[in-house]
């Protein structure tokens, strides 16, 4: 699997036209062309591509990423210094928007094709149809520019000497905007998937039984309806932290945040191969555990999943 | 009456208390330290001007290492002395005499003397620089008699007047006892600088800012003026804009703000734009043409295509007023050497057409004469919005061009070493001298692969003499009035056409002071740089 993304990758950045060195000319603003080889040379982007594809899958084997030629850095060093951020920036917005998005998915789904459903559906049709850059420059005119809430970009203020929980506050209202943004995106998703399984849930037997028991609304609205509508809702959890991931490209770049996806954006365009396969290994290894834990939560929710198993 | 006098009276008191509650904590801020915090849009990854030479890299290096002389608007030369306090040619060409600054002091105490010059000089400026490999291309050794004397010896006739158009973009030295001996290219000090300028490179975070705090051991008296100066990376350029109007940055030099968005932060209160301070960086744009191309080898066809672009549409549309037409190779910017009595080429779309009539490139049954393929650099919006012009300017005239896009890696390969391209757009920059990378733009014998070079093919034995000529006249008047002739031919024979030259703009907070002092300032020292409080 991690296998066929890496030659994926390679092939496709290999089809790209230009290299390295002709990135790093045009950043210096010329060079001539004795400087171009002795680059290439030292780059080791005069061999052959098979030799150089060999050359990383032998290092990747003994868990070496490799040399970053764009940043002059190991590029598990790059890595470790941005994956934080993106974590932070990624399991927050997810986190806000499957809250958010399941709650009002609840509100919408308790009554289906009430006033309150519509509204709730269109608005979160209306944001999703929305383009995150457009968003998120919206959100830093309004709250950052013109009311002077939060700050316009960036993780934490710079060079503020702060630590501790004074830090965190500080990190914190930095990822308002951002995580915002993303999580407003999302959560159209999540509400629109958790209304439909409990418009569908209302039609079934076992809420028919619930409602002639005489159970109050509520409690069959978040016991057996909500809970039933909960189950696609987890699966589109995986998939959907594979999409943020790419979503944080966005983001990241208007509130400068240093962050995942900003590193493949300047791997890209420095085309710079170790960094980008380094980076999409590891978000494909962040990927895969997601989904395992995502399974694991699904098995929890879900007796049959698990209960099912030693029959088979 | 007594109510009209109280009233005013109150409107006074309440005034004067809001003045002293509103200077209360700038008064406390000023004392803290002054900070200027700047937008970066780059992350250079090497971070030595002595071996990069480019304005990414001087921008905030350039306040850490200094060259032995900086842009001036009314010094002599040009110049303001820095690690050098005179410079004297011989007559022969081949020796330039520096005295050098006493007193200096590297950031980690050790004496600054001729023998890191020397060092610099021959170790980096001439075998590893960019720019140096050609300015100092003759250079044999660097005699030091004394501490304070460094003299220049060249194999070769060399223009004392090269030298000194050089000298802020190719002379910053770096301490000899961190690089003796080191394999220089993977030196951490290329990350770590090291200089003598006004302020110590302390801290960098990755993707965030990089740090300089003052240099109190700095030689100039009472410099610098500030205590911090923080960079701080946004890649949006959106961004920029949004910082500066939300007092979270000073300052956005090199147009971090786009033109587009100057007429609504002018209006801003507190921000002011400036245009000035970009005299001695000025970037030109370049129609380039592939002359390998049978119908663009047609000097007519050249013509008619210099006739067919309106440039005063172009400054005005398309840089927002904010750049001057060209006319030539060298920009007006450069009066040392500008001449405006060159040939020029009116927008005239009927004599364009004419021209190519002539030419025998008739128009088909569709209009067309012929096609071409185009490629906009893609480093400046200003340099894609003309792509598209272009290709309209040239359909009114029935030249039909097929716009490719593509990004910066890309179109270096296709452009430079591919020769994938009948016309392309550039922005090459003039560094105050044509022999530093004006004349490579024309002149024949450029191998394949030399970004911002002649790579269209372009072959003339005249304008080849009069560049290899100057390169070895000493003599200034001479040498001036052989790059008039210089210009006079490209603009002539039209090697390239050369549309607009613009420098940037620098958005600033009335609060900072002595902004634009200098025609290199944005990539200048800012020793004397400082915060109102």
């Amino acid at each position: 699997m991690l296998l066929i993304v890496v030659v994926l990758t390679f092939l496709l950045l290999e089809s790209a036209s230009g290299d390295a060195v002709d990135a790093y000319l045009l950043s210096i603003g010329g060079g001539d062309a004795t400087v171009a080889q002795s680059l290439r040379q030292a780059y080791g982007l005069d061999q052959s591509m098979l030799a150089r594809l060999w050359l990383y899958f032998s290092s990747l084997a003994s868990f070496d990423l490799g040399w970053s030629v764009a940043f002059g850095r190991p590029v598990l060093d790059l890595i470790l210094e941005r994956l934080p951020n993106t974590l932070l920036l990624m399991g927050s917005a997810t986190a806000l928007s499957f809250g958010l998005g399941s709650a009002l998915g609840i509100v919408a789904g308790a009554k289906p094709e009430s006033i309150r459903d519509r509204v709730l559906s269109t608005a979160s049709l209306i944001l999703y149809a929305i383009p995150s850059f457009w968003l998120g420059l919206v959100l830093s005119i309004v709250f950052a520019v013109q009311l002077r809430l939060l700050p316009t970009s960036g993780i934490e203020t710079i060079a503020s000497g702060k630590a501790g929980f004074a830090r965190a506050l500080d990190i914190a209202k930095h990822l308002v905007l951002p995580v915002g943004a993303l999580a407003l995106i999302y959560m159209a998703l999540f509400l629109r998937v958790m209304r439909s399984g409990m418009a569908e849930a209302w039609t079934l037997d076992f809420v028919l039984f619930a409602r002639s028991k005489g159970l109050s609304r509520s409690r069959i609205v978040l016991r057996h309806v909500a809970r039933n509508a909960l189950l696609p809702l987890v699966t589109m959890l995986g998939l959907q932290s594979a999409a943020m991931l790419g979503g944080s490209v966005v983001i990241e770049s208007i509130f400068a945040i240093p962050g995942f996806g900003r590193l493949a954006q300047e791997a890209v365009s420095g085309r710079d191969a170790p960094l980008l396969m380094g980076i999409i290994v590891v978000s494909a290894v962040l990927v895969i555990c997601v989904n395992l834990i995502i399974d694991i939560v699904y098995a929890a929710l879900d007796p049959r999943v698990g209960a099912s198993e030693p029959n088979t | 009456m007594t109510i009209a006098t109280l009233s005013r009276r109150t409107l006074l008191q309440a005034g004067g208390a809001l003045l002293a509650s509103t200077a209360l904590p700038t008064a406390t801020l000023a004392q803290a330290g002054s900070r200027l915090i700047v937008a970066a849009d780059s992350e250079p990854k090497n971070l030595n001007p002595a071996i990069v030479a480019s304005n990414g890299v001087f921008f905030i290096a350039s306040k850490v290492v200094e060259p032995l002389a900086e842009a001036s608007f009314d010094g002599k030369d040009g110049l303001a002395p820095r690690l050098a306090t005179s410079w004297e040619g011989s007559a022969d060409g081949k020796s330039v005499t520096f005295k050098l600054r006493e007193g200096v002091k590297w950031h980690d105490g050790k004496p600054f003397t001729s023998a890191d010059v020397a060092y610099s000089a021959l170790s980096i400026w001439k075998p590893l620089q960019n720019l140096g490999r050609l300015v100092f291309a003759n250079l044999e050794a660097v005699e030091t008699p004394d501490a304070t004397t460094a003299v220049f010896k060249f194999s070769k006739p060399t223009p004392l007047q090269l030298i000194r158009n050089a000298l802020p973009v190719v002379s910053s030295v770096v301490p000899k006892h961190l690089y003796e001996g080191t394999d220089i290219a993977t030196n951490p000090a290329n990350v770590k600088l090291v200089g003598t300028g006004p302020f110590k490179l302390t801290e960098y975070k990755p993707g965030e800012y990089y740090r300089l705090t003052k240099n109190a051991d700095y030689w100039g008296k009472g410099e610098p003026k500030l205590d911090e100066i923080i960079f701080r990376v946004l890649p949006d350029r959106a961004g920029a804009g949004a910082a500066l109007e939300a007092e979270e940055i000073q300052l956005a030099a090199f147009s971090a703000v786009p033109l587009t968005d100057l007429a609504r932060i002018s209006k801003v209160p507190g921000l002011k734009v400036i245009s000035k301070g970009y005299e001695a960086l000025t970037y030109q744009l370049v129609v380039e043409i592939n002359h390998r191309r049978k119908e663009l080898a047609d000097l007519k066809v050249r013509q008619a295509i210099a006739h067919a672009i309106d440039k005063n549409f172009v400054v005005d549309t398309i840089f927002l007023g904010y750049a001057a037409a060209s006319t030539g190779p060298v920009p007006k910017n450069a009066p040392e050497f500008y001449d405006a009595s060159v040939p020029t080429y009116a927008f005239d779309t009927a004599k364009a057409n004419a021209l190519l009539d002539e030419a025998g490139y008739k128009k088909g049954a569709n209009g067309t004469r012929f096609s071409l393929k185009l490629r906009p650099a893609p480093y400046f919006n200003e340099t894609k919005q003309f792509g598209d012009y272009l290709r309209q300017a040239l359909a009114a005239v029935g030249i039909d061009a097929q716009l490719i896009n593509a990004d910066s890696a890309a179109h270096q390969k296709a452009v430079y070493t591919d020769h994938d391209f009948d016309l392309a757009i550039g922005p090459p920059v003039f560094r105050g001298d044509p022999a530093i990378s004006t004349t490579i733009l024309v002149r024949s014998g450029i191998p394949a692969g030399v970004p911002f070079s002649n790579q269209g093919g372009y072959e003339n034995k005249e304008l080849d003499g009069i560049i290899a000529k100057a390169a070895e006249t000493v003599d200034t008047a001479t040498r001036t009035e052989l790059y008039k002739q210089f210009q006079k031919i490209v603009a002539t024979d039209l090697p390239l056409i050369n549309v607009a030259e613009w420098g940037f703009i620098t958005v600033a907070r009335d609060t900072v002071q002595n902004v634009s002092n200098n025609p290199r300032w944005a990539v200048s020292n800012w020793s004397d740089t400082a915060l109102k409080s």
